[in-house]
């Protein structure tokens, strides 16, 4: 897993609330069996119309978004099924970092096992960023320092909690880690069973 | 002190606690299907590693397998998934219920049926309706793929300690009312991410006098409503639900597990982060007019309009929804005429589901415009219904009976409604496109399916039973 400190980049304002996971990555996409090659397909009926041609009014299409590593939408991203697909979608299209106001559970955890940073942030911060963002807002996001910086120099603080900062930060292998607790599962699974 | 059920499963599983860490959480039953495990079977092989506990695995084929004209796949993609599955689970050792298997069938349906969920356990699956299984008072919840490896090489999973919710649903449900509509209605009550971050145990009265099967109509969906999982209290239902089953404990062990089985209801005065309460008396049959599943309303409602909403988001989240969806604002839901309908998914397609429809629609006719499919959750439960004739009722009326899988519920198969076509559907999601780029998908009960695919648009069931069979 590739770690992440630090983030600097123009931001996509994908300005709807509960975008669940089939939007993400629809199903009949998920029937490859590796974890790459899923960028092409992020979004895929919202980017491309039914006659495969390019939607130009969603803003993934906007020309002056290419590139960009900072996702930034509303409430309940990521809601829906628990395929792993959507955030490697997402990596593999090329963000790094995603921020709403609140996530979906199961999104949520498989951000972190995937190198991508999923930041909450109140809601009227998200609702500036989503405004200014459709002019195109560069910011610089450190989880360091779990900061933000727009342009200006203004400056959001944000907290992921210790564990999962650790994992983005070194960019472990969280098998690794939990085999060196094979003696408390062994113990676990020797103890006496309830009945 | 006093503790919920999902504390006391929640603290007989941890198997280590620091500060500052989630908990490492042990996993008593990890089942797999095909779609989001290949991945993590390939980590395994990378890294070197095994499968710890193969006896604690199970697996099965369900989203991608066709439902009729078995066994070809069509699709060299879904057969090459497929395949690998088959492969993965004799490298490993995990038993597999393969296609054409008798106890083959969709994950959720069969853990119930083979006795291998049972209450208390922790169970896991990379599939977000695993919350199904809290019906038997496991905490059960979906996963992703990387974590389906962590679990495989380690039978554990670093977990938070979820927050804790109790929804009440109080009194006695109207007849015709289904537990799919108490679902429904508490979605469409508290909304999409209601329990984001929870993990939710349903009680009252309306929930204590269902089925087994019932209530894993209801925990299926707490996903729906954003929890981490859904629970109901183990009770003599469930106690008797098990006794006999094939992985479950036999003779003597069985009363010793059944003992401690009942001893996880909540203790009296246990507290939780939360608690809602709904009113099962005035819960009618409801649909699904919008684009996700907290957009219902009781049949006897109308699609909301821009009035009923007070934020310019909201508002703009309804028109959006019924661009989508091809209705109009104040529509009667009784109006909108559907062409497609299927009885089936994780949500609703056990035998009970398939009772409940075949009882609506005896002696009557699919409507012309309609194209109406059973798709049972699994090869024994197919079995069972075509023992008591169900399936000679279905096809008389003129619905298709097929296979089992997850099928038209998702979709990843050739089971697909058509762009701009409405299908009256007893899954569990009625996201853009879930069941077929440009699909327009209604929630409902399977005899508000069966009563739909006759009349050729929504009507109210309970009226409609009482209508003479022509």
């Amino acid at each position: 897993m590739e770690p992440i400190k630090h983030v600097e980049s123009i931001i996509v304002p994908l300005d709807n609330k509960n975008v669940d996971t089939d939007q993400i990555i629809s199903k009949e996409f998920l029937k490859r069996i590796e974890r790459t090659g899923f960028g092409q397909y992020l979004f895929y009926h919202w980017r491309y119309n039914e006659d495969g041609t390019l939607n130009e009014d969603f803003v993934l299409n906007d020309p002056k978004f290419a590139g960009a590593s900072i996702l930034v939408s509303d409430e309940n991203f990521g809601c829906g099924s628990s395929r792993e697909h959507a955030p490697w979608a997402i990596l593999d299209y090329g963000f790094r970092v995603v921020m709403a106001p609140s996530f979906a559970d199961i999104f949520y955890n498989n951000c972190f096992k995937n190198g991508i940073l999923p930041i909450k942030l109140p809601q009227d911060v998200i609702n500036d960023y989503l405004t200014r963002g459709k002019d195109g807002l560069t910011l610089a996001v450190d989880l360091v320092s779990q900061t933000i910086t727009d342009s200006d120099g203004a400056i959001v603080n944000f907290t992921i909690d210790e564990y999962s900062r650790n994992m983005l930060l070194e960019g472990l292998d969280e098998i690794g880690l939990t085999i060196q607790y094979e003696d408390a599962i062994s113990a676990y699974e020797n103890r006496p069973k309830p009945y | 002190m006093a503790k919920n059920i999902i504390e006391k499963v929640w603290d007989n599983h941890v198997v280590y606690q620091e500060d500052g860490k989630p908990d490492l959480l042990y996993i008593d039953l990890h089942l797999i299907h095909e779609v989001t495990s290949p991945q993590a079977f390939e980590g395994l092989r990378l890294a070197n590693r095994k499968v710890r506990r193969p006896d604690l695995c199970y697996a099965t084929m369900d989203h991608n397998v066709p439902t009729k004209n078995l066994p070809t796949i069509n699709d060299p993609i879904a057969r090459k998934q497929i395949e690998t599955l088959a492969e993965n689970a004799k490298e490993f050792g995990i038993e597999l219920a393969d296609m054409g298997h008798p106890d083959q069938g969709i994950v959720h349906v069969i853990g119930p049926e083979l006795g291998l969920t049972q209450p208390g356990k922790t169970i896991v699956c990379g599939d977000s309706h695993t919350s199904t299984h809290g019906a038997f008072g496991a905490i059960a919840f979906g996963i992703g793929t990387s974590e389906v490896e962590h679990v495989l090489s380690t039978q554990t999973l670093w977990q938070s300690k979820p927050r804790t919710m109790k929804v009440n649903v109080s009194g006695e449900l109207g007849a015709g009312v289904e537990a799919k509509d108490i679902i429904l209605a508490i979605i469409a009550k508290f909304g999409i991410d209601v329990g984001t971050g929870h993990i939710i145990e349903f009680t009252g009265d309306a929930i204590k006098k269902l089925s087994m099967e019932e209530r894993m109509t209801i925990c299926n969906m707490s996903i729906e409503a954003g929890a981490k999982a859904g629970l109901i209290a183990p009770d003599e239902t469930t106690v008797a639900y098990l006794r006999g089953r094939r992985y479950a404990p036999q003779g003597e062990a069985f009363e010793r597990a059944a003992a401690y089985w009942l001893s996880l209801a909540s203790d009296e005065g246990a507290t939780y982060d939360a608690v809602l309460e709904i009113d099962g008396t005035a819960i009618e049959p409801v649909v699904t007019w919008g684009t996700n599943p907290a957009m219902g309303a009781g049949i006897s409602q109308n699609v909301p309009t821009k009035a009923d909403y007070s934020t310019e988001a909201d508002k703009a989240a309804l028109e959006k929804a019924l661009t989508y969806m091809g209705l109009e604002e104040g529509q009667a839901l009784t109006d909108i005429a559907i062409q497609h309908v299927f009885i089936g998914s994780c949500t609703n397609s056990r035998l009970s589901d398939l009772r409940a429809a075949a009882k609506v629609i005896e002696g009557r006719k699919v409507h012309d415009n309609v194209t109406a499919i059973v798709v049972p959750g699994s090869v024994s439960t197919k079995r069972q219904a075509e023992e008591e004739g169900l399936d000679q009722i279905f096809k008389a009326a003129g619905f298709e009976w097929r296979e089992a899988g997850c099928s038209m519920c998702l979709a990843m198969n050739d089971d697909v409604v058509p762009t701009g076509e409405r299908c009256a559907s007893t899954s569990n999601r009625n996201f853009e496109g879930r069941q077929g780029t440009g699909s327009r998908t209604h929630l409902v009960s399977p005899p508000m399916a069966a009563a739909a695919a006759i009349a050729g648009h929504f009507v109210d069931v309970r009226q409609f039973v009482k209508q003479e069979v022509q």
